[in-house]
């Protein structure tokens, strides 16, 4: 076995037990964590296949910034995972046979040589994967980008229509209008005759 | 690469449409005139239906290096989009008012929803298929959920989407292994690679495909989702969602399976046979059982779908255009049954349960007689559109040499005739219902729901121009 193989096997390893973790972790910070480890092995893998733009992509996008506000969002709100999904643990052995079953069937159709294919060969000294993404990205792929753009706009439309809300009555500032205010606007200086205090009020002094 | 090597000009209906979409949301975002908004949606649907027109050509023409195609059934289907959408659109004005739904996000989400039919309709290439679909079943969720103080709304959009998110995995694990096959994205050189090295794998990424398809047609046994968010939806999300976007699924399997898969014919014609049986079964028993009509129709849609899958599974020009023809005036059907349940509808009161239109015909003949139109011809009774446009399949089915699933067809279509039959019945023969239902729209909507109840008769004593257009598109696009 070469030394690569070994490798991408010990990858796979821990990317299927990190995603069972995903799902049977009973602590949802703990299973958010397992996630960004599946995520990273994935990357590792990508590596392996030497498209190293994508691996990177994957920690900084996935691990950097979506597990990250992923984690907030999981710390802040302090859901009982448990308590939501209380059939999950005994439907657990039916379920897992039914995949063992399933993953058993899958290997036996696919145990044949279908993806036999000569190894890529290898690349030119100075080669640019991510050089050679952007010129396919912008060029023959520009639909599919152009596609996946409209798909992040919706995305962006949903999400703004589903959660503004319009509520009557709330209090809010706007910064413009605070910029603009003018001293006139908060003080109102009044010109008064200076006064003695009254007599009254002296003898009362006294008496306390 | 030059920008004229792109070909933009077969995409114009595609890239006037997502510009006039972001235009929606900037007026609606300085205007707060929800009016305007409205007005542009429908300027833009005609708008891309005169450039489809003028544009729409025999020729198989592709571009963005072979992603898009662009031929005559793309651009029938297409049009007939857009008709749906601007239908649609028109019917639901007054109920999104009632319901502070008449925003611009609803509008401008009708129209990138179209924008993804208009893509799958034009697909032919793995990834923009897919992208097509997300962005149909995107906007969909959304609107379903739009409706945000509603609970029901939020439960079906919730469903919806996990479902959705679940078929569309199915969709992309075959493609991937369909991928892992034969080493391309593009159709054309999938059916080619096919062609010469048909593989225990194809039946195994198949599978994966056919199933996800059939959750996005919602034929049984995938069929789970469809009662439940075509009942929770908003009526007007209902009305969209049960009309246009059947013409992008059926766009979508005939893209995959015939102009990419069809060297595996043999394979998904049994797919395609038990799940269409297992349809017309399922949808025509369950829906004898309901009592809210929209969860009627939701079940009477499985059936349909059902039918629509035995045009296709013929394997025949006969059969792709029986569907085809199946296709469009189901949704023109479906497009007025709902439209009359959004119309019966007004503010604080939803005309969802069959009680609801007991003795329709007292207050309102001429509804109650659209609505019978409609019902008749779903049931397939001559003289209207639903009969030939069963006809024309059960002949395809025979011509093929499927008699067994033509016969289980017309058995199960009888059993369906029942509850079609029974809202007649109660419109015309039961006592009116205590709460009487005031229509709430517009004259013109009114005049628009006639027409299209005329259309579904009209069509039907008529039905040869759209045979022959339908023969006509699937001759020249399908090879």
């Amino acid at each position: 076995m070469e030394f690569t193989s070994l490798v991408f096997y010990l990858f796979s390893a821990i990317l299927v037990l990190a995603g069972l973790r995903v799902i049977t972790a009973k602590n949802p910070v703990h299973a958010a964590l397992s996630l960004v480890l599946a995520f990273f092995t994935a990357g590792c893998i990508w590596m392996l296949l030497e498209a190293e733009f994508l691996a990177i992509t994957l920690v900084l996008v996935y691990i950097g910034a979506v597990m990250v506000l992923f984690l907030f969002v999981v710390m802040m709100l302090d859901i009982n995972i448990e308590e939501l999904r209380k059939g999950f643990w005994d439907n657990l052995p039916l379920a897992a046979l039914v995949a063992i079953l399933m993953v058993l069937e899958m290997g036996t159709v696919l145990s044949g040589s279908y993806f036999d294919y000569a190894a890529p060969l290898a690349k030119p000294e100075g080669y640019s994967n991510t050089k050679e993404l952007g010129m396919l990205l912008y060029t023959d792929y520009v639909y599919p980008f152009e596609l996946a753009a409209v798909v992040l706009l919706v995305a962006m439309v949903a999400a703004i229509g589903l959660t503004l809300r319009r509520r009557p009555g709330r209090k809010w500032v706007d910064p413009a209008q605070q910029i603009k205010v003018k001293r006139g606007d908060r003080i109102r200086l009044v010109s008064m005759a200076p006064q003695k205090p009254s007599a009254s009020k002296a003898d009362e002094e006294e008496e306390a | 690469m030059t920008l004229s090597m792109l070909n933009l000009m077969p995409a114009l209906p595609e890239i006037f449409v997502l510009s006039l979409a972001c235009v929606v949301l900037l007026v609606e975002a300085f205007s707060k005139k929800p009016a305007w908004s409205y007005t542009l949606t429908q300027v833009t649907l005609v708008g891309a239906g005169v450039i489809t027109l003028l544009t729409a050509g025999e020729a198989k023409v592709y571009a963005f290096n072979g992603m898009f195609v662009d031929d005559l059934m793309a651009d029938v289907l297409k049009l007939v989009s857009y008709a749906a959408a601007v239908i649609a659109v028109a019917y639901s004005r007054s109920y999104l008012k009632d319901r502070e739904m008449f925003r611009g996000e609803y509008f401008a989400l009708v129209l990138f929803a179209v924008l993804g039919m208009m893509v799958m309709i034009s697909a032919s290439h793995f990834l923009t298929l897919y992208m097509g679909l997300e962005l149909l079943s995107l906007s969909l969720y959304t609107l379903v959920a739009l409706q945000r103080d509603s609970k029901v709304a939020s439960e079906a959009a919730m469903k919806y989407f996990v479902l959705g998110a679940l078929a569309s995995g199915f969709l992309l694990y075959g493609m991937s292994i369909l991928y892992g096959m034969t080493g391309s994205l593009h159709l054309t050189e999938v059916v080619e690679a096919i062609a010469l090295n048909n593989t225990a794998l194809l039946a195994f990424g198949l599978v994966f495909v056919v199933a996800g398809l059939a959750f996005k047609l919602g034929v049984a046994p995938f069929h789970m989702w469809v009662p439940d968010i075509y009942h929770g939806a908003p009526s007007a999300v209902t009305l969209f969602i049960g009309s246009a976007p059947k013409l992008a699924a059926f766009a979508i399997v005939m893209r995959l399976l015939v102009d990419g898969l069809h060297p595996a014919v043999e394979h998904w014609q049994q797919m395609l046979a038990i799940m269409a049986v297992l349809s017309l079964a399922i949808g025509n028993l369950a829906a004898i059982m309901q009592t809210n009509i929209k969860r009627m129709l939701a079940y009477s849609t499985i059936a349909h779908m059902g039918f629509l899958l035995l045009g296709i599974l013929a394997d025949s020009y006969a059969g792709y255009s029986a569907a085809m023809f199946y296709v469009i005036t189901y949704a023109i059907t479906s497009l007025g049954a709902f439209g009359m349940v959004v119309y019966l509808s007004r503010a604080g009161f939803e005309a969802e349960n069959l009680e609801d239109f007991k003795g329709l015909n007292a207050k309102h003949p001429w509804l109650a007689a659209i609505m019978a139109m409609l019902m008749f011809s779903m049931a397939g009774l001559p003289p209207f559109v639903g009969f030939y446009a069963k006809l024309t399949v059960l002949q395809a089915l025979i011509g093929t040499g499927w008699l067994w699933l033509a016969v289980a067809a017309v058995f199960f279509s009888l059993i369906g005739a029942f509850y079609y039959l029974r809202v007649v019945k109660t419109l015309y023969f039961d006592v009116p219902h205590a709460s009487d239902l005031a229509p709430s729209g517009e004259g013109d909507v009114r005049a628009l729901l006639s027409l299209n109840g005329l259309g579904v008769l009209l069509l039907g004593l008529a039905p040869q121009p759209l045979l022959a257009l339908c023969a006509y598109a699937i001759q020249v696009s399908i090879q």
